[in-house]
């Protein structure tokens, strides 16, 4: 066998540096990190949009913007949030974190990896120059149809809608990319002796994660696809009068934004019960029964898409089959709840700062789960459909179980990726203030909501001013603590307390055996697992 | 499932190509936007010749990139990189493409079923007291009851839906055909006969160019004497959106097929080592196998 003379000339660190080092990279650790800056940019440009949108309704009336713009800040706030934040911090983790935990010497895939990225910032680009043509007399501005383009608004809508369609196009080839990546990787790259069953909890995570995208980016795709068509080309898709159904639509949207939920939590599910054991210091509880259950969620994911549109003239025996079907994810979900408790309890436990947040998502994103729950059911959902209640709801779900979720990995691996502790006063008070915020912002909103408040309209009657005021207030306050968490980041990648390899006293896995920092190329040599 | 130890697995130097194709795309895709601005908004007209000129340039960057890149792999295959840990990443990679390449399909597919059981008969099964469609029969193909589509009356235009058994079935026959050739090619390559890897290459990109004219006479028939348009409600839009895709695919498998069998008559390839031809192969028995979906959905039922 060849062991003496392999030409290791891309085992160098000899890569080039500034701004080729970052055009050109196939390392995983470096486009990890491009993922994760890309997020937390976009991540700031949508909250941007979003105070824009509270401060209009601080009171009742117009007061800031024209109904139209206040629509389009609204759709392109969601798909920033969803696919350029989201999306990309739980990709930059799996570049970051999947090798080093499987113990692989990078992705299967470095190139095409590459190009995943790089596919981010034109979409960027696409989803916010629409804006800036305005702003010099061209065109209308964003599209202004909410992130779920239904027709017939979006047939009518001006070139925003195109852009929309062709960023969701390249956002949909960077994820299959990153997908292939991923499932390419896990299948193909663990180190020798580890087993698809002694896989870190995150790569599972992130295995059915791939696994729904590589099912649902495409029909995403072919559904704007055919609503460009019926744009330009007159085709007839979800127009009734060539035989088509504005509801087909719907169901070609959903078939992919329901598992799109998964996708965004998954990756999360992965890594919070590897913090929880981390802190808890000892071992997860029922690694297998949590296995089994994000497979059982994976599935079901799949079959569920209608309950987004119960309301939109389904037959009954569709609503009861999608009723029944939403309400069963909540039993494996259930079984992920009570491991994650399970981790915790009769555990020697500290409050750092990724366990406070991991336990205060685990409070948050319980109350989102139930909240579905409640709009899971049919009768029920006539009365919250389309009203701020389900607003509240899928904040609790994304906000905090996504992206507080995300801000527990960052600040549990944060010290391993920089080499630096970050500060830990600031990390408490950044956890504090988004939590306490984050609730003053939603909770309001859910008895807006369940009062009839819809939404997606600038403009509300009287009697929902109150709750109104203390959720802008609320959301200013949650949007400027986030400046605290970029200040912590930054002075954390500047420098900082040295991080030991361990970083955390009950840290284990094969990325905590490395230096922190790890070195550009590591496990050159796979380890072997027993 | 893996059982590597020691072993050596290349990660290839950084390059330029997926940056600037994804430069090309975005002017691929703006100038589009730019190009078609007009349809919604006609003070956007001025947008419409630089639109088409980044379209044109984005093109281009991506194909010229496309091929670099490609060329680049060809070159780092050759001189041995690729060795048995990587091939087995490029497999499973290609087996997840092409499913999730079915899963684009499915969205068409879910869509022709959609209005052929659901959408078009219950536009004709309204209570007649109150229906706008009063003469609607709801029967299959159907260009829909029409009606005003956002201001503009769309009067479907009466048309003879596509046989099955004229040149679609000489497509059908013709595909089919080019999966024997290629595996005969396949063959082949694993004897080590290179003349019958070269001679079953050329036949499958014969067929493969055969298929793609006949498609051009069955659209130009469609157009000119049948009066079937991508403008002809729920059957135009599926059988021109679904046989389009289709076409696409095949154009690109084509492409791969001329660049497969160009390598094959440099001497590329051994039997042991050919992922380039199976992927390629692969890739040409799923269009095969959607075109066999579109036979019996869109043409024969």
């Amino acid at each position: 066998m060849s062991t003496t003379t392999v030409a290791h000339h891309d085992e160098h660190a000899d890569h080039p540096t500034g701004i080729m080092r970052w055009l050109t990279t196939t390392n995983h650790k470096d486009i990890g990190t491009m993922y994760l800056t890309f997020s937390l940019i976009m991540f700031l440009v949508g909250g941007a949009m979003i105070l824009g949108i509270r401060a209009e309704l601080f009171q009742p009336g117009l007061q800031l913007m024209k109904p139209d713009f206040y629509n389009q800040l609204i759709g392109v706030h969601a798909l920033i949030m969803i696919f350029a934040a989201l999306m990309p911090a739980a990709t930059g983790f799996a570049n970051w974190m999947i090798p080093l935990q499987i113990g692989a010497p990078d992705m299967a895939l470095p190139r095409l990896n590459n190009w995943g990225f790089w596919l981010l910032p034109p979409s960027a680009i696409l989803l916010t120059l629409p804006f800036t043509l305005a702003l010099f007399g061209i065109g209308d501005g964003a599209m202004a149809t909410g992130w779920t383009f239904y027709p017939p608004l979006s047939v009518q809508g001006g070139f925003g809608v195109d852009f929309a369609i062709f960023a969701v196009h390249l956002l949909g080839i960077s994820s299959v990319l990153g997908s292939i990546n991923i499932i390419v990787t896990l299948f193909n790259m663990r180190a020798p002796g580890m087993t698809l069953m002694k896989m870190p909890m995150f790569a599972w995570g992130w295995l059915i994660t791939a696994f729904l995208l590589i099912a649902t980016i495409p029909v995403l795709a072919g559904a704007v696809t055919m609503l460009l068509t019926d744009r330009h080309f007159g085709t007839h898709f979800f127009d009734a009068a060539g035989g088509g159904d504005p509801i087909l639509f719907q169901h070609l949207f959903w078939f992919f934004g329901h598992p799109e939920v998964y996708i965004l939590l998954l990756p999360v599910w992965g890594f919070i019960p590897q913090i929880l054991q981390t802190f808890s210091r000892k071992p997860m509880y029922g690694y297998k029964a949590q296995v089994y259950s994000l497979w059982a969620i994976g599935a079901l994911a799949v079959v569920v898409w209608a309950h987004h549109f119960f309301t939109a003239g389904l037959p009954v025996p569709a609503l009861l089959y999608f009723m029944y079907s939403t309400m069963a994810i909540s039993l494996p979900l259930a079984v992920l709840f009570f491991c994650w408790i399970k981790t915790m309890w009769r555990g020697s436990m500290s409050f750092e700062t990724p366990m406070l947040f991991t336990v205060g998502w685990i409070i948050l994103f319980g109350i989102g789960g139930l909240t579905g729950l409640v709009l899971a059911d049919v009768a029920a959902d006539a009365q919250y459909h389309n009203s701020y209640f389900v607003v509240a709801h899928f904040h609790y779900t994304l906000f905090a179980g996504g992206i507080m979720g995300i801000m527990a990995g960052v600040y549990y691996w944060l010290p391993k990726m920089t080499g630096h502790m970050y500060n830990e006063t600031l990390g408490k008070w950044h956890f504090w203030l988004t939590a306490i915020s984050f609730n003053l912002t939603f909770i309001p909103q859910f008895f807006l909501g369940l009062a009839g408040m819809p939404r997606r309209i600038p403009d509300y009657a009287l009697q929902f001013a109150e709750f109104n005021a203390i959720s802008s207030v609320a959301a200013f306050v949650l949007g400027l603590s986030q400046l605290l968490f970029v200040y912590n980041i930054i002075s954390t990648v500047k420098g900082g307390k040295k991080a030991t390899d361990q970083v955390w006293e009950g840290a284990e896995g094969l990325e905590w055996t490395l230096s922190s920092p790890p070195p550009y190329h590591s496990f050159s040599e796979q380890p072997v697992i027993k | 499932m893996t059982t590597h130890s020691g072993n050596h697995y290349f990660v290839p130097h950084g390059a330029l190509y997926p940056v600037i194709i994804s430069a090309g795309l975005l002017a691929l895709a703006s100038g589009f936007i730019f190009s078609v601005a007009t349809d919604t908004n006609k003070d956007l007209a001025y947008l419409q010749s630089p639109g088409q000129w980044m379209m044109y340039i984005g093109a281009a960057i991506i194909m010229f990139m496309t091929f670099k890149w490609m060329s680049a792999i060809i070159v780092e295959s050759l001189t041995g990189q690729y060795k048995k840990w990587e091939d087995k990443s490029f497999r499973i990679g290609m087996i997840v493409f092409i499913c999730s390449e079915v899963a684009f399909f499915a969205a068409f597919f879910g869509a022709l079923f959609y209005m052929r059981v659901l959408s078009v008969p219950e536009l004709a099964s309204f209570d007649p007291m109150f229906t706008p469609y009063k003469d609607f029969l709801g029967t299959w193909p159907s260009v829909g009851p029409g009606g005003v589509v956002l201001g503009t009356e769309y009067k479907p235009a009466a048309l003879t839906p596509m046989g099955a058994w004229g040149l679609p079935a000489i497509n059908t026959a013709l595909l089919l055909t080019s999966g024997a050739t290629i595996t005969w090619a396949h063959w082949g390559l694993l004897k080590d006969n290179r003349k019958q890897l070269v001679w079953g290459l050329f036949l499958t990109v014969a067929l493969g160019v055969a298929f793609l004219i006949c498609q051009g006479l069955e659209y130009h028939h469609a157009y000119t004497e049948l009066g079937l348009t991508l403008n002809s409600g729920a059957y135009g839009a599926t059988f021109f959106m679904l046989t389009g895709f289709h076409g696409f695919h095949v154009t690109l498998g084509t492409i791969m097929l001329i660049v497969i069998w160009l390598r094959s008559i440099k001497g590329h390839f051994t039997a042991k080592n050919h992922f380039g031809f199976e992927g390629v192969a692969w890739y040409w028995h799923f269009v095969d196998v959607v075109w066999l979906g579109l036979f019996i959905f869109v043409y024969w039922l």
